[in-house]
């Protein structure tokens, strides 16, 4: 279900407070056996920044026993399961940043290396719908210049959700030749001198073609569901967060940009609720 | 430079045309293959060449039609996708997902008429939407185009009453409210395109303005066609919605077009039941806008209603249609001080006009435009516009035309008064209207009243006016005018004697006062007008009541006296002569010795006094021989003096034959066949003789003076006289006279000396035919004439 370097991969997808469990299956190749130290399964959340390749930190790691140490001849199936694990986070993929869950299988063995193999599976993490949610309303300009008025009709938006909102020009002074609203996602990583900060525009979408007068208001419905977007995620265990801003770009016939941001929160709602 | 716009221009068309087919041709190939998602992506690209900046209206509009084609074949696929399964709704927000607005507006429009046609959600919701959506585009000529083409795809699915999207009991109301919100908006980028750009481009701005208008004006037109909108809604929230955006946009070209377009959409009849709505918009509109036009068109067409519809009638009167037209047309003016005279007077023709079809028994109502009108034009002079004065011509020739006739004209007392505001050769060709239209109607006109208010209306033509330049004047429609002015005065005719009297009064003082160079012109119609008032007296019997005051011949003739007087200041003496021996004649007629004698004694005096021309004196003098012939009321003594006189002044005359001619005339003044008191055979005989006395002299002197003998058609002419005379019985004329007068002409002509003269010759020959022919007829004649041999 989730994208991985470019190609698409069929990955089981979890939620926080469910099992996991599954069956690990090792066949070692005919005629041969395989002798271990023992077989352990461990299910890892892990966060891995870029800028620190290899380097993971494991917020989550619980690890189940699956066999003695022993040799195995044939085909043996080991079930397992994880019982209610907490996975406090979403499966993440930004720029710099990366969260992942994992199975890892570990075959111990002694001088030759141990086997290990991976499972990546993503979790993701549905909220209720807030129970307070304002709409966000500014007034904002250049003194003699640009005047307007905007609203969005929430602060908090669902993935699936559709931004209504209306600008209202209160003065036009300059020739506008454009109005676009842009979706930005601020991935910020690190903490303290350390922090990266990388900005993306998911979304551009151009809400007034042309000049408008004062007095002019223009409608804004942008659907959401065509966008990448990832709720937002508010510091990651002290390892970044993920926010979400709108931006309202205008832009004159001079190309000046004359913008104004303002963060929304995103989440994912409970599919059928 | 232009051209190299109008190339780059083509260059750019082309290049958006072929951007367009290539992104078509792969939405058709996804629409082949059912992939919506590709028929999106790539629908969208190719509604992306209408994102467009550089194309005039013109070429824009080309290019509009080319997407205008795919999006049809797009609809249909979304009607397919839609029965395939697909959620309309789904593909009502599918399509939204576009980046750009344009495409995505267009798109959005084109599924919202299969959405509306699915009938899954009312027609009026969506068409909310669609509607507010648009406002994304503030670009004047795309908007324009897309609201455009919203119209155009859902003008068959407004959810009008009747419609198969006929919604709840607002549906009508919807409907409205959708179509009006769309106009609104239309115009308002439509102005709002004058004031974007260079201020040096205005022209060229205005002029694709002018393209696009119709873009704008097809809402009406739609707002026109809704069933639903009765008069009740047109009177309570469509006009008055319509008006209030025109007044709001404040420019001129919207506010003329639109007005225009109001007037023309819809139907004559919510016209006439919301005219003071409509009207009470015009005094708000632009001073520069063309109001007159617009409000002529508005006078016409509810003009044209009542022309057509009788049973409308009752309407105009009820709703007071007139009274509020005129106050209206008062408050435009008022309103733009500055509109030229030209547009009052345009707009006060169009009044008339509506006047005169629709009320054409309130002759009042006529006035009071007039009234109106002449009260715009005062304090301003004379007026100088020729579009004006053309206008002027037009506001009076109106009343003129419908009705035919004149007499009607003159009831409206304001008529002249704007006349006068006319220049003077304006006023002239107006003149020559009224009396145009007396002339091809046969109009009478009666009674003094008037007559004189007739004169009024021509005074142009009847007497000098202040500043006239004559030497500009063209002798050739100066007697134009006048002869029209004379024809006119025949006109002018009333049976009863005392009426006709006091109207040949009054023209008289009016043409008095003509001044020399038009009295030779009006006079004589005058004198005739009068004369032939003397003969329809003279067959009547004496007024037996003797009553002073009573119209007589005597007291005509007195008047005429004086009219003909009134010549000789000109001076036109033989005009005047001709006519004192008319007088003298219609005289002769009455049994008035004394009158008759006087106007011989004033043709005498003139003859004297200011007849030198010999050839004038020539015609005079036969003139007066032939009226003096012919007068038979004179007694002896006056009748001596005055043949006494006209002998004496035919001997008089210059040249020989022309004496000789004159003298042998008056023989005819002794011998009158048919009055056996006036049988003077002597005297007679004694002219002739004399007459022969001078021929002689005549030839002798042509002898002297050119070495030949002039022609013998005197010594003919005189033979002829003899003949005459000898024939009715003259005592005096013997055979042997006659004879001798052959014989000499034969030896005249057969004298060396004589210039041969053939028609003098055939003239003889026939008249010795004529003796030869009497003497073979026999009887008494032949009897008499059988001693002359020939």
């Amino acid at each position: 279900m989730k994208k991985e370097n470019g190609q698409t991969v069929m990955v089981p997808l979890f939620q926080s407070q469910e099992n996991v469990c599954g069956k690990i299956s090792i066949e070692p190749i005919q005629g041969k056996k395989i002798e271990h130290n023992g077989i352990k399964v461990e299910l890892l959340g892990q966060i891995e920044m870029y800028f620190d390749k290899g380097n993971f930190y494991d917020f989550t790691s619980l690890v189940r026993e699956l066999d003695i140490p022993g040799d195995i001849y044939e085909k043996k199936t080991y079930p397992f399961e994880f019982s209610t694990v907490e996975m406090p986070y979403e499966t993440y993929n930004g720029v710099n940043v990366r969260l992942r869950y994992v199975l890892k299988v570990t075959i111990n063995r002694g001088y030759t290396g141990s086997i290990i193999e991976y499972q990546d599976f993503v979790v993701r993490t549905f909220s209720p719908p807030p129970s307070l949610n304002t709409s966000i309303k500014m007034e904002v300009g250049i003194e003699d210049c640009l005047h307007i008025e905007f609203e969005y009709n929430k602060s908090k938006y669902h993935l699936k959700d559709v931004i209504i909102g209306k600008i209202y020009f209160l003065l036009v002074r300059i020739k506008i030749k454009n109005m676009d609203l842009e979706i930005r996602r601020r991935e910020s990583t690190g903490a303290g001198h350390n922090t990266h900060v990388e900005t993306e525009t998911l979304a551009k979408f151009e809400l007034m073609d042309g000049a408008p007068v004062r007095g002019e208001s223009i409608p804004i419905r942008l659907f959401l569901s065509p966008y990448e977007l990832t709720p937002t995620h508010r510091n990651v265990n002290n390892k970044f967060s993920v926010k979400y801003y709108l931006n309202l770009v205008l832009v004159d016939e001079e190309d000046r940009r004359y913008f104004k941001q303002q963060e929304i929160t995103l989440y994912r709602l409970q599919e059928g609720s | 430079m232009m051209t190299g716009v109008a190339e780059d221009e083509e260059k750019w068309l082309a290049a958006g045309i072929a951007g367009l087919q290539q992104n078509a041709f792969y939405m058709h190939r996804a629409m082949d293959s059912n992939n919506l998602r590709d028929a999106l992506k790539y629908s969208a690209q190719m509604l992306s060449e209408l994102r467009t900046s550089k194309l005039s209206p013109h070429k824009y509009y080309e290019l509009y039609m080319r997407a205008f084609d795919e999006l049809r074949k797009l609809e249909i696929f979304f009607k397919e996708e839609a029965r395939r399964g697909c959620s309309i709704v789904d593909l009502y927000e599918l399509v939204q997902h576009a980046g750009n607005i344009l495409p995505r507006l267009y798109l959005l429009c084109t599924v919202g008429s299969v959405y509306i046609k699915s009938k899954e959600a009312p027609a009026k919701d969506i068409l909310k939407d669609l509607v507010e959506m648009c406002r994304g585009i503030q670009h004047p000529l795309r908007g324009l185009f897309l609201r455009s083409y919203l119209s155009q795809v859902s003008r068959d699915k407004l959810p009008d009453i009747g419609s198969e999207y006929e919604g709840d009991a607002d549906t009508i109301m919807d409907a409205m409210e959708f179509v009006l919100q769309n106009f609104t908006e239309m115009n308002k980028l439509w102005v709002r395109m004058q004031h974007q750009g260079p201020a040096r481009e205005k022209e060229k701005r205005e002029k694709e303005r002018s393209e696009l208008r119709d873009l704008v004006g097809k809402n009406l037109h739609v707002l026109s066609q809704i069933e639903g909108v009765d008069l009740e809604l047109y009177k309570e929230t469509v006009l008055p919605r319509v008006l209030e955006q025109v007044v709001n946009c404040k420019d001129d070209i919207a506010q003329y077009y639109l007005m225009d377009c109001i007037i023309q959409v819809f139907p004559d009849e919510y016209h006439l039941q919301t005219l003071e709505i409509l009207l009470g918009v015009f005094p708000q509109l632009q001073p520069s806008v063309d109001i007159k036009t617009v409000l002529s068109q508005l006078m016409e067409r509810l003009s044209n209603y009542a022309a057509i519809s009788a049973e409308a009638l009752p309407e105009f009167l009820q709703v007071e249609a007139f009274s509020k037209l005129n106050n209206a047309i008062g408050k435009v003016i008022e309103a733009q001080a500055d509109m030229p005279v030209f547009g009052a007077v345009t707009l006060y023709s169009s009044l008339l006009k509506f006047s005169l079809h629709v009320h054409p028994d309130r002759l009042d109502y006529a006035d009071q435009v007039l009234g109106s009108c002449v009260k715009q034009l005062s304090g301003r002079g004379k007026i100088e516009d020729s579009k004006a004065t053309k206008q002027i011509v037009a506001l009076l020739s109106a009343p003129i035309e419908k009705y035919n006739n004149v007499v009607t004209a003159l009831k409206l007392s304001n008529y002249p008064r704007v006349m006068e505001y006319l220049d003077n050769e304006t006023n002239k060709v107006m003149a020559t209207v009224v009396i145009q239209s007396v002339m091809k109607n046969n109009t009478h006109i009666t009674t003094v009243d008037k007559v004189e208010a007739l004169f009024e209306l021509i005074k142009g033509l009847i007497k000098d006016l202040e500043r006239t330049a004559y030497d500009e004047l063209d002798e050739d429609d100066f007697k134009e005018e006048q002869n029209s002015v004379a024809r006119l005065i025949q006109m002018l005719h009333n049976d009863d004697p005392e009426e006709m009297f006091k109207i040949i009064c009054t023209v008289r003082k009016h043409i008095l006062t003509g001044g020399p160079k038009r009295l030779p012109f009006t006079v004589p119609p005058l004198v005739f007008s009068s004369l032939k008032l003397v003969r329809q007296l003279q067959g009547q019997e004496e007024n037996p009541f003797g009553d002073e005051a009573a119209t007589t011949p005597k007291k005509i003739f007195q008047l005429l006296n004086q009219i003909i007087e009134a010549l000789s200041n000109v001076p036109a003496p033989d005009l005047a002569l001709r006519l004192y021996l008319q007088c003298a004649e219609a005289a002769n007629d009455c049994e008035l010795e004394p009158v008759a004698y006087e106007f011989f004694t004033q043709a005498y005096i003139l003859y004297e006094e200011e007849i030198s021309d010999s050839k004038a004196q020539i015609t005079a003098i036969h003139l007066i021989i032939g009226t003096l012939q012919r007068m038979h009321v004179f007694g002896v003594e006056n009748r001596d003096t005055l043949t006494h006189k006209t002998t004496g002044y035919s001997a008089k005359l210059l040249k020989k034959p022309d004496q000789c001619k004159a003298v042998y005339a008056c023989s005819h003044l002794f011998w009158v066949d048919d009055q056996d008191n006036m049988k003077d055979g002597e005297r007679a005989l004694l002219c002739l003789k004399r007459a022969l006395r001078i021929a002689n002299a005549a030839q002798q002197m042509s002898n002297v003076t050119r070495g030949s003998a002039g022609s013998v058609t005197l010594f003919v002419e005189i033979l002829n006289k003899y003949l005459y005379f000898f024939e009715k019985g003259n005592p005096q004329i013997t055979v042997a006279a006659i004879q001798s007068l052959i014989e000499l002409i034969t030896t005249e002509m057969q004298s060396d000396t004589t210039t041969p003269d053939s028609t003098a010759d055939a003239f003889f020959a026939s008249t010795l035919r004529y003796i030869q022919f009497q003497k073979q007829k026999g009887g008494a004649v032949g009897e008499k004439y059988g001693p002359i041999k020939v």
